[in-house]
């Protein structure tokens, strides 16, 4: 098979993977605390093909007015267990209370607090405060009978990788777990979108739709090659 | 098959869904007791196409591998259940619920059922019912020749019927309360079921133990922002044109291979 070929299958092969890649990115446009995908070309003397990454930076923050949702201001994590029993981070903030006052995420994985997921007992109104402490006005008490249940374990990674797994939730390699930063900031009643850029994703698609087609087109360029040489050969 | 097509499809999929969700929150922004739905999206699965920490040689590993998502899932449409505004009608059949709770109501088929819509009605027996004409529970039934009635901040109704000085108390309108509202299942006709999502209902008596007040004259209207939903409409649109976009991209480049090799 000639070099030529080889390589320019090869390319097309990886655009079209990392075109995948980037129609993920915008099919998420709107899941909120997604983080886009990143790709990363690895070339040496053969094609090693793409690697993703994750892009950490924020997404935008819309308000809501609901009290549930909420949004991380800066940097910082939300800590939610996963079905598996591990820890897993995000910044996903559409919280709510199952029917036994668990407090999950959209997705339905519970939140961690200090101690564990958080729980909540029945409560008439619900504050959560800007260090993520929450507060309820239990059912049937007086205004001025506000307690604190709980915190939200909100956590920092400083300049540790972070990997999305397979649910798409971001864990430390290996299983490490993070301890609480008190300095991570939250918000109620907003909510963090993904951070995927529209625009960015749509100039990279025109870029990678126009990549694939030239690999195609070097494809094309061997072929016709090969058959001038074949009439070379012909004639000699 | 170039994955980007299906995963651009689930895209789509989810704009469509979440289109819908603001269209049904726009068709009943003047439905009384209406609580706007909203759409939740999550990340589809991910798939290992290269594993990362491979070995890339006896002494080196792949620093990062390749994660390739495989598109968006609508994991639920959640209804929001923010107060919406009471608009004064001073219809004395008409009751706003102010704070938590629903009224209950019994379905032909004995079932229970709970709604915020508080335009009630007296149907041929005297029996206090719903728009839809199902009969409210606990039952209360006028008497002949009631002059006037008002119902109470704790739901008490009473009557004054002509030739009595004081008015008769006939019942009181009890309120169920759920610890997670939003688990409810939407019936339609502004009814909603209870589910193993939003636990057993709480029956409690207007104004104690947490449960919302009744206010008499009044009925609470949709809690749809129209603005809101107009944004998040063009929001919707723009997405979807996005993923369109993907799916004619993704379908040149296959094009492309087939009328150049």
């Amino acid at each position: 098979m000639s070099r030529l070929l080889e390589l320019a299958a090869l390319g097309a092969r990886e655009t079209m993977l990392a075109q995948a890649m980037n129609s993920n990115n915008l099919a998420n446009a709107s899941t909120p605390g997604f983080r886009k995908d990143l790709m990363t070309y690895t070339g040496t003397t053969r094609v090693e093909g793409i690697q993703s990454g994750v892009d950490l930076g924020a997404g935008a923050v819309q308000g809501t007015g609901n009290t549930l949702d909420v949004a991380i201001s800066g940097d910082g994590y939300f800590a939610i267990q996963t079905p598996e029993g591990g820890e897993a981070y995000s910044r996903r903030g559409d919280f709510r209370v199952d029917a036994q006052g668990q407090l999950k995420d959209g997705v339905g994985n519970p939140i961690l607090g200090d101690g564990g997921p958080i729980a909540l007992p029945p409560y008439s109104d619900l504050v959560i405060g800007a260090d993520g402490t929450i507060s309820i006005r239990p059912l049937g008490e007086q205004s001025n009978a506000l307690q604190a249940v709980d915190r939200l374990r909100l956590v920092n990674v400083g300049d540790q990788a972070l990997e999305k797994g397979f649910d798409g939730y971001l864990r430390l390699p290996q299983g490490q777990t993070l301890d609480p930063d008190g300095a991570v900031k939250v918000v109620s009643g907003a909510l963090e979108s993904s951070n995927v850029n529209p625009v960015e994703s749509m100039v990279r698609m025109i870029d990678l739709a126009r990549k694939f087609e030239s690999h195609v087109k070097m494809m094309s360029t061997d072929e016709k090659n090969r058959t001038s040489l074949n009439q070379i050969m012909r004639f000699s | 098959m170039n994955q980007s097509l299906w995963i651009a499809k689930t895209g789509l999929d989810a704009q469509q869904t979440k289109l819908s969700t603001i269209s049904n929150n726009l068709a009943n922004a003047g439905t009384a007791g209406f609580k706007r739905s909203r759409a939740v999206f999550e990340d589809l699965l991910y798939q290992n196409v290269r594993q990362v920490g491979a070995q890339s040689s006896q002494d080196t590993q792949l620093p990062s591998g390749l994660m390739l998502g495989l598109g968006v899932r609508t994991v639920a449409t959640e209804k929001l259940f923010t107060q919406g505004n009471l608009v004064q009608t001073d219809n004395a059949f008409d009751v706003a619920i102010e704070g938590r709770g629903f009224l209950q109501v019994l379905l032909p088929d004995g079932n229970q059922a709970y709604t915020r819509d508080g335009s009630l009605a007296v149907d041929n027996q005297g029996q206090l019912v719903t728009s839809s004409g199902y009969v409210i529970q606990p039952a209360v039934t006028m008497p002949e020749g009631a002059q006037s009635v008002s119902i109470g901040s704790d739901g008490t109704i009473s009557v004054a019927t002509a030739g009595t000085a004081t008015p008769t108390q006939l019942g009181v309108l009890q309120l169920a309360d759920f610890i997670n509202p939003a688990g409810l299942q939407p019936m339609g006709k502004n009814l909603y079921v209870e589910s193993a999502a939003s636990g057993t209902p709480q029956i409690g008596t207007p104004g104690l133990n947490g449960v919302g007040t009744v206010v008499q004259g009044f009925v609470e209207s949709s809690n749809v922002n129209v603005v809101e939903e107009l944004v998040n409409m063009i929001e919707a649109q723009r997405a979807y044109e996005i993923n369109s976009k993907a799916i004619s991209t993704s379908d040149q480049m296959l094009q492309y291979i087939t009328q150049n090799t």
